[in-house]
């Protein structure tokens, strides 16, 4: 593994890093797919919801009603492993927070008044069905979109900070003249943040339309099908487009910012003019082996000139470089995989333009079925790719990630408790949203919490839930259903 | 008032929001573990569920406030809590993490066994985040978090006042959701539920003020600082969290309990309050004071714009969710409007 490569080369580190390393992987990298969800799937739900009530369509208004659902389990699991991102920025990163926090720390105060809002609307939103005036019922979406992007905007921009410092100055070793906004507003932190929110929509919409692309590869091709598919799949479909452009030229400022990520990117140990870009390959020794090179076309994606030069890795110390390869990987995984996407939407759309429907083709639907993993790997790509290429900084230029760690060798315990719960958080979900997926099918729609008042009836029986929706058929959330 | 006192302050204001909101919806967890087998704890398990199940999120979010007026706000008062408290803290986390999970599986839980499981976890869970985190509290109370290097990573949190600090957060959580609930079943008009919850929010009245006055005993010869402020400057709210603690116990046992309600918040609002008020002006107790443990000003200034952004925006909308989940028509107008509209 690179990772402990690395560690064998840098030589005496404090015993936190390593598993803090890992644990904030691990715990940011699982946590990144719900948050996007946090982000991107009230826009969608909206969509649905309002042509549900628009249109008078209960195809619409019960795949909102689902949607909604699913979100609510969503959400909850996304608020706790957000939490546990709050705790370990001091848990396993008290360098930075106690260095930096008075720098860094105002964005996330403003993220949380956005948190603040989308818990209370989708609260809201999730117990206002039949209970609210339908439209101001729909109208409770809004505040959490508007959230969604609030919020992501603010939590980028401490990580644009974290790439492009600024905000204060370094006076004998000590931080001085802090300017928060500088941080919140920051030139890096737009495009940052619309290339993640992009990729929140792109992630979520591929995902949610190979479910129902699933489904019409089992045969299930009923208008629930088709629109459950259309609806996130168009999302998925403007923002794949959207996302090489603003990717590109989101890197084209790496040449100044971080030239050591940017030289990992395009695997380039030495300075080159123009550079070429290679597709593949890996270090071995120090040389990159195994790749396809395309003349001057690193330049012109790196820089936006065919004859720019790309700084190589050799003009860095040793101790500044980033690990070349996982960077690499990572950096490609997400370009190409966010690039075939970008066809794939193109190609899916032409064809309909011209009268062909691919979903009726069993080929094109596998794809779509893919098309949901694959999204989510760019974006965990980008995110490594990104993260892996600032090392060996947390604060680049500044604060180097050795400094920021602590000294709990026993990190490690934590890092296995870790893995274990948030593996049973993973299989509790899956469970419980097969099964509510499954009811779904059976024709039950409400979905009452085996508590219900079915219980008086038979208690203990694994059966009763199965009983519920004969015996209540609305549309409830389960509560307060047992007094009947 | 200084800057940094005033973003303290705010602050404060967020861990008292979290002792009370939060606090009633970790609460709700001692009463789902104790309401007994499936059958018998089924409607005691529901009123739970629907009573802290559209703000229990919104509540959850009084914390990370508190985070990052902490960590932004004091750096590094807040990186050394962190780092002597590593400890209670990650558990404390964990029982965040399976509280809210398992509350939402349980929700959604297909069959009875599964709903019992996760009902397991989330009443167990609710109990746990409570206790940690009181030791948390106790432990700066009383000195034992330094501001430069590590302060013991297991006696700095069990010790006399952590414990009286974990036991306490247990039994006002317990105590703030027993009143509410039997409110929200009274309300409901779920007769035997209110009889059940009635007589069990009694006895944790009655449990929890004799842990918070019995608790102040070891507090003078371990917390000298806490004990002083306590029985001095913050004495007149020691003094009106007792007359309020009692006044909840006689409303809630004449079957007043919607009043009952305010007197339990006040009850523990200045229960915390008085902490707060009796460790001024120290941030972390024997080691740094709140003038001194402050970041810098510009990122001062733009937290109280923060604290004024959440009234003007949080506040409303949170006193929306309110309104409408204690309102009577989501109480019990439910049936009557929800035979449409599925397809």
């Amino acid at each position: 593994m690179p990772v402990l490569a690395q560690l064998a080369a840098a030589g005496s580190e404090p015993d936190g890093l390593l598993p803090a390393r890992e644990q904030m992987a691990f715990s940011l990298g699982w946590h990144i797919v719900l948050a996007s969800f946090g982000v991107a799937f009230p826009a969608m739900i909206f969509v649905v919801h309002r042509r549900g009530l628009v249109r008078s369509d209960p195809t619409a208004l019960g795949l909102a009603r689902r949607w909604g659902k699913v979100a609510a389990v969503l959400f909850a699991i996304g608020a706790v492993s957000g939490t546990v991102l709050s705790f370990e920025m001091g848990l396993l990163w008290p360098g930075l927070m106690g260095r930096f926090g008075d720098v860094l720390g105002l964005p996330f105060a403003f993220e949380g008044l956005s948190f603040f809002v989308e818990a209370i609307f989708i609260g809201i939103y999730l117990y206002g069905w039949d209970r609210m005036p339908p439209r101001r019922h729909l109208l409770m979406l809004v505040p959490m979109i508007a959230a969604g992007v609030f919020g992501t905007y603010c939590v980028i921009s401490v990580n644009a900070w974290m790439n492009m410092p600024t905000g204060f100055r370094i006076v004998d070793g000590q931080v001085t003249d802090v300017d928060p906004w500088a941080v919140l507003l920051s030139s890096g932190a737009v495009l940052q943040f619309a290339h993640m929110w992009v990729g929140a929509f792109m992630l979520v919409g591929f995902v949610v339309a190979a479910v129902y692309a699933a489904g019409m590869l089992r045969g299930r091709r009923d208008s629930h099908h088709r629109l459950g598919f259309t609806v996130p799949f168009v999302f998925a479909s403007v923002a794949a487009v959207l996302q090489p452009v603003l990717g590109h030229v989101l890197g084209m400022r790496l040449g100044e910012t971080q030239p050591s990520k940017l030289a990992a990117f395009e695997l380039a140990t030495t300075t080159e003019q123009p550079a070429p870009l290679r597709m593949g390959g890996v270090l071995i020794d120090g040389e990159p082996r195994a790749y396809v090179e395309i003349p001057k076309w690193g330049s012109f994606i790196a820089r936006g000139s065919f004859d720019k030069p790309v700084r190589g890795l050799d003009t860095f110390p040793a101790a500044d470089r980033p690990p070349v390869n996982i960077t690499h990987l990572a950096f490609q995984s997400m370009v190409g995989i966010g690039t075939l996407l970008a066809v794939a939407v193109v190609i899916f759309w032409v064809a309909r333009w011209r009268g062909r429907d691919l979903l009726e083709q069993r080929w094109a639907l596998l794809a779509l079925v893919v098309a949901g993993p694959l999204a989510v790997v760019a974006l965990e790509s980008g995110w490594v790719a990104t993260e892996v290429g600032r090392q060996p900084w947390t604060v680049f230029g500044y604060l180097r990630t050795t400094e920021a760690a602590g000294s709990n060798g026993w990190l490690w315990l934590v890092l296995a408790v870790t893995l274990v719960v948030y593996t049973a958080m993973t299989v509790g979900a899956v469970v419980v949203l097969r099964s509510m997926t499954r009811r779904w099918r059976a024709g039950e729609e409400d979905l009452p919490s085996p508590y219900g008042p079915q219980l008086a009836d038979a208690v203990g029986s694994d059966a009763v839930a199965a009983d519920a929706a004969g015996s209540h058929p609305s549309g409830s959330d389960g509560g307060g259903a047992w007094r009947s | 008032m200084s800057l940094p006192t005033a973003v303290a302050a705010a602050l404060f204001v967020g861990i008292i929001a979290y002792a009370l909101l939060g606090g009633a919806d970790f609460g709700s967890g001692f009463f789902d573990l104790t309401a007994g087998g499936a059958g018998t704890g089924a409607a005691l398990r529901t009123q739970i569920d629907h009573s802290i199940g559209p703000v229990w999120e919104a509540n959850h979010v009084w914390l990370i406030y508190v985070l990052v007026m902490w960590w932004t706000g004091f750096p590094e008062a807040f990186a050394a809590a962190m780092s002597t408290l590593i400890v209670p803290l990650l558990l404390a986390l964990l029982g965040i993490v399976l509280r809210g999970a398992a509350f939402a599986f349980r929700k959604y839980a297909a069959t009875l066994r599964q709903a019992q499981l996760f009902g397991a976890v989330f009443a167990g869970a609710s109990l746990i985040t409570p206790f940690f985190l009181g030791t948390v509290a106790g432990a700066i109370a009383s000195g034992r978090v330094p501001l430069r290097g590590r302060g013991d990573l297991w006696t700095s949190w069990l010790n006399p006042t952590s414990v009286v600090g974990g036991l306490v957060a247990i039994g006002t959580c317990a105590f703030l959701a027993g009143v509410f609930l039997v409110a929200d079943a009274a309300r409901a008009g779920s007769t035997a539920l209110v009889g059940t919850l009635h007589r069990r929010t009694l006895a944790v009245g009655v449990g929890t003020g004799v842990v918070v006055f019995a608790g102040l005993v070891p507090l003078d010869g371990d917390a000298p600082v806490l004990w002083d402020g306590l029985t001095g400057r913050a004495l007149p709210l020691v003094i009106t969290s007792a007359v309020a603690g009692s006044a909840t116990l006689a409303l809630v046992w004449t079957h007043r309990y919607g009043p009952a309600r305010v007197t339990a918040v006040a009850a523990v609002a200045t229960v915390v309050s008085a902490w707060g008020v009796a460790q001024y002006p120290r941030m972390l107790v024997d080691h740094v004071r709140i003038d001194d443990a402050a970041g810098a000003d510009a990122t001062l200034w733009g937290l109280l714009m923060v604290a004024v952004l959440a009234g003007l925006i949080v506040l409303p909308a949170l006193a929306y969710l309110f309104v409408l989940t204690q309102s009577q028509s989501w109480t019990t107008e439910h049936h009557a409007t929800s035979e449409h509209g599925h397809a």
